[in-house]
C-alpha cells in the first residue's frame, strides 16, 4: 500500500499542487495584464481608462469577473446546446494547458519535454476549435461567418509561425524551450539573443502571433464594426467570460514563447545583471512584448480580409521559407552540424 | 507499468468509442469532433509507446490542420439526412458486400499476423538519442528517395487542387497593391475650383 503511495499518489498530487499553483499564478497575472491592456489603450486615446474599482482600478478586472459570473447565461433555442457550451470550454483549456512547457526559469518548469516546441505548436494550433465550434453551435449567422474567418486566417498564419520557429530551433539544435533559451546565453549577452540575428524573423513572428492570437488589426473572427462581435455574437456571462480568458492566456502565451525564442527567455541582458533572478527578466521581457501588443492594437487600423490573407500566404510565407533556406545554408557553410551528427 | 497499461486502455476504449461515434452521428459536424476526439486519442497512445514526435505531429497535421478543413466544409454543406437514407435499402447489396470483402480481408491479416511479443517495445524509450535525431537520422539518409518523392507527389496534389479550383474572372474587382503602392499623389489628386450651380 505504502508503495502505491510513494510511487504514484504522491508524485500525482505533487504535480497537481505545483499546476494548481501555476494556473493561480497565470489567472491573477492575466487579471492584471487586462487591467494594463486596458490603461495603455485608454492612455493612447487621452482618456483615464477604468480607475474606479480599487485604487487606480486595480480591482477592475475582478469586479468584472464576479460580474460575468453572476450574469445568466444564455443559450439559443436553435443553438447546438453541447457543442456550445464545449466551444469556450475548450478555448481556456488549450490557453491554459499550453503553459506546463514554458520555463520561466532554468530548471523552473511544469514538464521539460523534449519536443516543446511542437507540443506549443499543437496546442496553438486547436485553438481554432473553441472558435469554429462557438460559431457554427451559436445558429446564427454572424457568428458562422467570424468562424469561417477565423478557420482560414489562423490556419494561413500557422503555417509562418512554423517556418519562424524551424530557423530558431536550427540555430539552437533542439526542440526543448529549455535548450532553446540556453543556446543564447554567452559572452556578448543580450547580442547572443536570436531577435538580432534573426531580427526579419522576429518581425514576421510578432505580426503572425497578433493574427494567431485574433488581436487588433487582425480581429477580423470579430470585427465588431462588420460582424457585431463575430463567433462571440450569442454569449454571455461565464462562457463570454472564458471565451475571453482563453483569448487572453494565449496572448500572454504567444508573448512569452516570443521572448523564449527571440529575447533570451530569463536570460539577463548584460552579464553584470545575472544577480537578479531569471524569472523576473522572462516577466519583465514577456510584459514587453504585451506592451507591444497593446501599442499595435491602440495604433493600427484593422486590416481589410483580403489583404490579410495576402499578407499570409504571398508575403510572409515565401519570405519566411526564404529564411529557413539561408539559415540552413549558413549553418552547413560553417559546419555546424558537423560535430552532433 | 501499471499507469501505462491503465492509460493504454483508457485511450484505446475512447479511440474505438469515439470512431463508433463517427459513423453512428446523425449530425455530420459532431461525426468530425468525435473523429478530433479518435485523433487526440491516438496521439495519446502513441505517446505511451514513447514516439512523442509523431504524436505531436499527428495533432498539428491531422487535428490541427486537415480536421480543420474537414469541418469546414462539413458546416458548409448541408446535408440532408432524410434525403441520404432514401437510397439505403437500394445500396444495401453492393455496399454489403463490399463491407463484407473488407472483413474477410482484416481477418485474414489479423489471423496470420504472427506477433511476436518479445520484440522490444520501441527504441525511443531505452536509447539516449531523442526520437526527434533518430527520425531524422533514418529519414535524410536511408529514405531520403522516398521522403523526396513523397514531398513532389504532394506538391503535385497541390498544383492540381489550385488549377481545379481556380476561377480568374476578368471582371471581378482586384487590388493591385503596386500600381496602388506606386500612385503618386501629385498626378492622381487635382484641386478643382467649382463655381456655385455649375458644377465640374
Amino acid at each position: 500500500m505504502t508503495d502505491i503511495f510513494y510511487t504514484y499518489l504522491l508524485p500525482t498530487a505533487i504535480i497537481a499542487g505545483k499546476s494548481l499553483f501555476l494556473i493561480v499564478l497565470l489567472l491573477v497575472s492575466v487579471a492584471f495584464l487586462l487591467l494594463a491592456d486596458r490603461k495603455i489603450w485608454a492612455a493612447v486615446q487621452m482618456r483615464k481608462g477604468p480607475n474606479v474599482v480599487g485604487a487606480f482600478g486595480l480591482l477592475q478586472s475582478f469586479a468584472d469577473l464576479l460580474k460575468f459570473v453572476l450574469k445568466e447565461t444564455i443559450i439559443p433555442s436553435g443553438a447546438d446546446k453541447v457543442v456550445f457550451l464545449l466551444a469556450p470550454l475548450v478555448t481556456t483549456v488549450l490557453a491554459i494547458s499550453a503553459w506546463v512547457v514554458i520555463p520561466f526559469d532554468n530548471n523552473l518548469v511544469l514538464a521539460d519535454i523534449n519536443i516543446g516546441v511542437l507540443y506549443i505548436l499543437a496546442i496553438s494550433s486547436l485553438g481554432v476549435y473553441g472558435i469554429i465550434m462557438g460559431g457554427w453551435a451559436s445558429n446564427s449567422k454572424y457568428p458562422f461567418l467570424g468562424a469561417l474567418r477565423s478557420a482560414a486566417q489562423m490556419v494561413s498564419y500557422e503555417v509562418s509561425i512554423g517556418f519562424v520557429i524551424i530557423t530558431v530551433v536550427l540555430l539552437a539544435g533542439s526542440l526543448n524551450l529549455t535548450d532553446i533559451v540556453n543556446s543564447q546565453s554567452g559572452d556578448l549577452g543580450m547580442l547572443n539573443w536570436y531577435c538580432f540575428g534573426l531580427f526579419p524573423m522576429f518581425v514576421i513572428f510578432f505580426i503572425s502571433a497578433l493574427a494567431e492570437t485574433n488581436r487588433p488589426p487582425f480581429d477580423l473572427p470579430e470585427a465588431e464594426s462588420e460582424l457585431v462581435a463575430g463567433f462571440m455574437v450569442e454569449y454571455s456571462a461565464t462562457p463570454y467570460l472564458m471565451f475571453m480568458l482563453g483569448e487572453y492566456v494565449s496572448i500572454v502565451l504567444m508573448c512569452s514563447f516570443g521572448s523564449i525564442l527571440f529575447l533570451g527567455g530569463w536570460l539577463a541582458p548584460f552579464p553584470f545583471l545575472d544577480f537578479i533572478p531569471g524569472f523576473i527578466w522572462f516577466a519583465l521581457k514577456t510584459c514587453l512584448l504585451f506592451f507591444m501588443f497593446a501599442m499595435v492594437k491602440a495604433i493600427v487600423p484593422r486590416y481589410r480580409y483580403d489583404q490579410l490573407m495576402r499578407l499570409g500566404w504571398k508575403v510572409f510565407l515565401p519570405l519566411s521559407l526564404l529564411m529557413v533556406v539561408l539559415t540552413s545554408s549558413y549553418l552547413v557553410l560553417i559546419n555546424h552540424f558537423s560535430n552532433n551528427l | 507499468m501499471l499507469i501505462t497499461n491503465l492509460f493504454f486502455y483508457i485511450f484505446s476504449i475512447i479511440t474505438i468509442a469515439s470512431a463508433c461515434m463517427v459513423i453512428a452521428g446523425k449530425n455530420p459536424v459532431h461525426s468530425v469532433l468525435f473523429l478530433i476526439l479518435c485523433f487526440f486519442n491516438a496521439a495519446g497512445i502513441f505517446l505511451i509507446l514513447g514516439a512523442e514526435f509523431l504524436a505531436l505531429i499527428l495533432i498539428i497535421v491531422y487535428v490541427g490542420a486537415v480536421a480543420v478543413l474537414f469541418l469546414f466544409v462539413v458546416m458548409m454543406l448541408d446535408v440532408d439526412f432524410t434525403r441520404l437514407r432514401a437510397g439505403f435499402l437500394a445500396y444495401l447489396p453492393i455496399g454489403g458486400l463490399i463491407g463484407f470483402i473488407m472483413f474477410i480481408e482484416l481477418v485474414l491479416v489479423l489471423g496470420t499476423w504472427n506477433l511476436d511479443l518479445n520484440l522490444p517495445l520501441s527504441n525511443g524509450l531505452t536509447s539516449d538519442i531523442s526520437n526527434t535525431r533518430a527520425l531524422g537520422n533514418i529519414i535524410y539518409t536511408e529514405y531520403i528517395y522516398f521522403f523526396q518523392l513523397s514531398g513532389l507527389i504532394l506538391l503535385v496534389a497541390m498544383i492540381g487542387a489550385i488549377v481545379l479550383t481556380i476561377n480568374h474572372k476578368q471582371t471581378a474587382k482586384r487590388q493591385n497593391i503596386f500600381n496602388q503602392v506606386t500612385r503618386d499623389p501629385k498626378e492622381s489628386v487635382k484641386n478643382v475650383n467649382v463655381k456655385p450651380g455649375q458644377g465640374i
